[in-house]
């Protein structure tokens, strides 16, 4: 049931993603950056976490979680650290993702050439 | 008559049934992309005995590093022109985005190239996230308090 769930919101998402590039002239990059910040929008009202509950990694890969994630960082540093704790704890959650983004791709494109 | 009718139905069918069919592509395959997730999420919750929230943490970097060495390899830009958006919405899209900028500045140097253009697709994501949940922060403080 888990797995349906996952198919299900990770589809719908990457679904909407390709409605918005197909129908105007953005380009992924206005995408992306559209729906982080619509992921950091629900989780204001908590939403996106009852979504993480209900589809699992269906909702933690695509790009949504990342602008969650660094919330709910921001909101775990509040809760520590009081109102500084907001730039303390934004990048807990997602260091993870950020870091070992730049360390393989740094290291793999010492490795590799381009091809075009 | 016959030239403006055609054109007409042209216009009204091909692309509507383009729109349609790159949506289904991208539902599916991205719909697979969140099965992986939760199976990697399983997988390594199972093997090495640890909450599903560690696992997440492992599964975004199997990710990142499956969009890195794909695009290194070539295949990532040719599944793109396939699957649309079902690999740009994932987090192996910002892998990609990433990568590519890498490799392609490699040969204006270390510093000058990779150190200042590695961020240069996939710095919008962090600036504007960081922005945003800067901002709805606030606003989560502002409604209930800090908690």
């Amino acid at each position: 049931m888990n797995y349906v769930n996952a198919f299900l919101f990770a589809g719908i998402i990457c679904f909407i993603g390709q409605l918005i590039l197909d129908n105007t002239k953005l380009t992924p990059g206005h995408v992306t950056t559209i729906f982080v910040v619509v992921g950091a929008f629900l989780d204001v009202f908590n939403i996106y976490d009852k979504l993480v509950l209900w589809a699992g990694g269906g909702a933690l890969v695509p790009i949504t979680s990342f602008g969650h994630m660094l919330i709910h960082g921001a909101m775990q540093g509040v809760g520590d650290y009081g109102f500084m704790g907001l730039c303390v704890g934004m990048f807990n959650l997602t260091s993870a993702g950020i870091m070992s983004a730049i360390v393989i791709s740094f290291f793999l494109s010492l490795i590799f050439k381009p091809r075009d | 008559m016959e030239k403006n009718k055609y054109k007409d139905l042209v216009n009204r069918h091909t692309p509507k049934e383009n729109i349609l069919g790159n949506g289904v592509t991208a539902f599916l395959i991205g719909g697979f992309m969140g099965m992986l997730a939760e199976f990697f999420i399983e997988f390594y919750s199972y093997i090495l005995r640890i909450s599903s929230k560690e696992a997440a943490t492992f599964m975004i970097v199997t990710f990142i590093f499956a969009g890195c060495l794909l695009t290194c390899l070539g295949f990532f830009d040719r599944w793109v022109g396939k699957a649309k958006c079902g690999l740009i919405i994932p987090i192996t899209g910002f892998a990609h985005a990433m990568q590519s900028a890498a490799l392609e500045y490699r040969k204006e140097g270390l510093v000058t190239g990779i150190g200042a253009n590695m961020f240069k697709l996939a710095g919008s994501v962090i600036i504007y996230g960081v922005v945003s949940a800067y901002a709805f922060g606030l606003l989560r403080i502002l409604l209930f308090g800090v908690q």
